[in-house]
């Protein structure tokens, strides 16, 4: 099944503001705490760094497709879903995530990873710039896309000067 | 919970530490922040001790809603008495170090003591551990942070650390939170060097339980696009703070060669804000802010290559700029950057600087104080190499690291007259000459001349009667040239900037610049599904009022009163020179300003001579100070 939308980010212009990690925490665990959160800014002001990093729901997905007990499944909107019930801790799929997408919680030892909050992600509803978003194959427009990334690799190297 | 994080009690001289509950009452007498910070430093440090004693106390304490994600709620107050003043010593900072500093299990943190060699304390997971810091004292704000998050193997721990002006007891030293967040203004980061303290670390992550989640997260939402999509917060998160730049230039509201001047006119043309724009990455901002008001900026060729850091703001904007004369953003950018690498307000050393100058000027300072340097306006040698003398006190720089009023003694009594000061605080490069509220504020703060006590920014505007009532609940005269009903309007942003400081919420998402920001009565479902506190606006206004009183009976009890709540004298014997003509031959009427300031007194419940009357305390619940809350050590 296709997804009908597609969670981006647009690194360039993440302001390192963290409101989607706080917000993801506190919608699917009720707090604040980065270890809850599905989406993730490898921030480091001193570098010059915000990467917002979520899971993207690949179609070919390493994470299902490397899961022995077929503990992760395709809802409706494309996101990948973790069946907790079959899920056995293995954390085979937070290996081969190639994004480091799917993270640890480390209170109950088994993985996390975006849901894409049925359809609705609130990481996308807090973030201000659009560094986060959620858009319909129409709405993207991959000549944006490619500026994106060049300008955040243009980025990268001028970092070092 | 959100409500279980402890209380840290540091005791330096002893190696030891304390940790305590924070009771719930004691949250809805203070909430947080600010608000705790003085409660505790009322309670704990005596008239008699001196700033840099190991008696004085520092405290450190995040707000009530620091850590969520609304209205900038990331930040952190920091409190102690303050080296300028003897009084009241108050930073608020941004940045990160608040909600980490939560995440590690603390809310407030209380240092006392001295440490026997280089120090620094390192919260972790609900405990507390003091640190040898040998081998990071001498190193810069930036260069020490990178240094602790290698040796605690945490790429998530926050530091507030200080950097060589801290170390050498620069009076008005900052501590430092990342690339820019400054603990400015009031000393902190002396105390904390005097302290041998050279830096807080916290690290850990404790989940924070929150009342009611799903509640919280879409009024956050509500709220936070509110503050937002204000025309103020959209143009900030554009610009930054230097967009006030272009306004006061143009009509006449920045302190130019020291205050002779209220601007530099079509010489500073060069410093407009957008002018900026070419030097500026991206926005980057605070955690949990929206509105990503600094800039994160490079110089890519010329003198000052390789520069990379974030900001400059507004203040930067008069302290190396039109304070002295030279109006080159490259040059901002660069005093900038070294003014947060030494951990120095920028606003306190760009004014003591420009007062230098005008020292120098008229024949106070020579050659043979400074080395055989020239204090010429717009020499961007001079001020840079002065800049550098007051972080490493070496000639006058020695004098005038101990701030505006220690200096004088040794300078010439005279020479106080052209300090822009109050309580022997430097002011911000503005001139309030024009504009009776904001000149009041800056002389009635508690911790000095300052403009984030109660800046009342929209009385720029001019905003009609009706809509003034219904914000302020009183009649305010809608002229901002006024004196009449200026004490309240000062008086009710008193209260409001207290609350916030004391709720980790940002200034500027809040009544400041904007008049449809969020206020009081909108912060009242953000404490009660985050905390499950219920407060109405009233009694958060209370809060605000009790939590200011506090700071004023601080001061009062330090020899603080009716005298020490004056602007500088130039205000009231010089007319400014330039300007638009509602800016041009302005000056302050002494007598209104009297009025005026009667007015603020009883407003507040305080008596003609500015102490809080007895009844007034008995009102807010504010006993005598008991001292014996360190005892325990």
């Amino acid at each position: 099944m296709t997804s009908e939308k597609y969670l981006m980010v647009f690194p360039e212009l993440c302001t390192g503001c963290r409101e989607c990690e706080i917000a993801c925490s506190l919608k699917h665990d009720g707090v604040v705490g980065y270890q809850k959160s599905r989406i993730r800014v490898i921030r480091d002001v001193f570098e010059g760094i915000e990467i917002p990093v979520v899971c993207m729901q690949c179609i070919d997905a390493p994470c299902m497709n490397s899961c022995r007990v077929e503990a992760i499944y395709v809802d409706e909107n494309g996101a990948k879903i973790i069946d907790y019930e079959k899920c056995i801790g293995c954390r085979r799929c937070i290996v081969v995530c190639p994004l480091g997408a799917n993270f640890l919680n480390p209170e109950t030892g088994k993985p996390i990873k975006c849901d894409l909050c049925d359809g609705d992600p609130v990481c996308v509803k807090f973030c201000s710039t659009g560094a986060v978003r959620y858009l319909s194959p129409e709405e993207i427009n991959s000549e944006e896309l490619r500026l994106a990334s060049k300008n955040y690799i243009k980025a990268l190297i001028e970092r070092e000067m | 919970m959100v409500l279980n994080r402890k209380l840290g009690i540091i005791d330096l001289n002893k190696n030891k530490v304390l940790v305590r509950e924070i009771p719930v009452e004691l949250r809805k007498k203070h909430l947080g922040g600010r608000g705790l910070n003085w409660y505790y430093l009322y309670n704990s440090i005596r008239p008699d001790i001196d700033p840099f004693s190991p008696e004085n106390v520092l405290a450190i304490g995040a707000g009530l809603l620091t850590g969520f994600p609304a209205l900038g709620a990331g930040r952190t107050q920091i409190s102690t008495k303050n080296p300028m003043t003897g009084g009241v010593g108050d930073s608020n900072m941004g940045g990160a170090f608040g909600p980490q500093l939560r995440l590690a299990g603390f809310d407030h943190l209380l240092i006392v003591g001295k440490a026997e060699k280089p120090t620094y304390i390192l919260v972790k997971d609900g405990g507390i551990e003091i640190r040898s810091a040998e081998h990071l004292w001498g190193l810069d704000t930036h260069t020490v942070q990178k240094a602790i998050r290698e040796e605690v193997g945490d790429d998530r721990a926050e530091s507030m650390v200080i950097g060589r002006a801290g170390e050498n007891l620069v009076a008005f030293a900052n501590v430092m939170n990342g690339i820019k967040n400054a603990g400015g203004r009031s000393g902190t980061g002396a105390v904390m060097g005097s302290k041998n303290l050279k830096a807080i670390v916290a690290s850990g992550d404790i989940d924070l339980e929150v009342h009611d989640p799903e509640k919280l997260l879409d009024y956050s939402l509500e709220v936070d696009r509110r503050a937002r999509n204000t025309k103020w917060a959209k143009t900030l998160g554009r610009l930054g703070t230097p967009l006030l730049y272009d306004v006061s230039y143009t009509t006449g509201f920045i302190g130019t060669l020291n205050w002779q001047y209220n601007t530099p006119g079509e010489d500073g043309k060069p410093l407009e804000a957008e002018n900026l724009e070419k030097y500026s990455v991206k926005m980057v901002a605070c955690i949990g802010c929206s509105v990503h008001c600094r800039h994160r900026v490079k110089i890519r060729e010329g003198r000052y290559r390789g520069v990379v850091t974030e900001g400059p703001e507004y203040a930067a904007i008069g302290a190396f700029g039109t304070g002295v004369g030279v109006y080159d953003w490259e040059f901002v950018i660069k005093c900038n950057e070294m003014a947060n690498r030494w951990g120095v307000d920028l606003i306190s050393l760009g004014t003591t600087v420009a007062w230098a100058f005008e020292l120098f000027q008229r024949g106070f300072i020579t050659e043979n104080d400074t080395g055989g340097l020239r204090l010429e306006w717009g020499n961007e040698n001079a001020v840079l190499d002065l800049a550098r003398m007051i972080v490493e006190r070496q000639n006058i720089g020695n004098v005038l690291a101990d701030g505006m009023l220690k200096a004088s003694e040794k300078i010439g009594k005279e020479s106080l007259y052209y300090a822009n000061q109050t309580k022997g605080h430097p002011n911000l490069l503005t001139d309030e000459r024009g504009i009776p509220s904001f000149a009041l504020g800056i002389a009635t703060s508690t911790r000095g001349a300052d403009h984030l006590r109660s800046r009342p920014g929209i009385d720029l505007f001019q905003l009609p009667e009706e809509t003034l009532e219904k914000i302020y609940g009183h009649r305010i005269v809608s002229d901002f040239t006024a004196y009449e009903t200026k004490g309240i309007m000062v008086w009710w942003h008193e209260l409001l900037y207290n609350v916030v400081d004391s709720l980790g919420i940002c200034k500027f998402q809040t009544v400041f610049n904007s008049a449809n920001s969020p206020r009081f009565e909108d912060y009242v479902p953000l404490i009660e599904y985050a905390t499950g506190i219920r407060l109405t606006r009233e009694e958060l206004m209370e809060i605000g009022e009790r939590n200011y009183t506090t700071e004023r009976m601080f001061n009062v009890l330090n020899g603080f009163s009716r005298k020490d709540d004056y602007p500088p004298e130039r205000y009231f014997r010089e007319e400014t020179k330039r300007g638009l003509p509602f800016m041009k031959g302005r000056k302050l009427d002494r007598e209104k300003y009297e009025m005026m300031l009667e007015e603020y007194y009883r407003q507040h419940g305080w008596d003609e001579n500015g102490v809080p009357k007895k009844e007034t305390l008995e009102r807010l619940g504010i006993a005598e100070p008991d001292y014996s809350m360190l005892e325990v050590l």
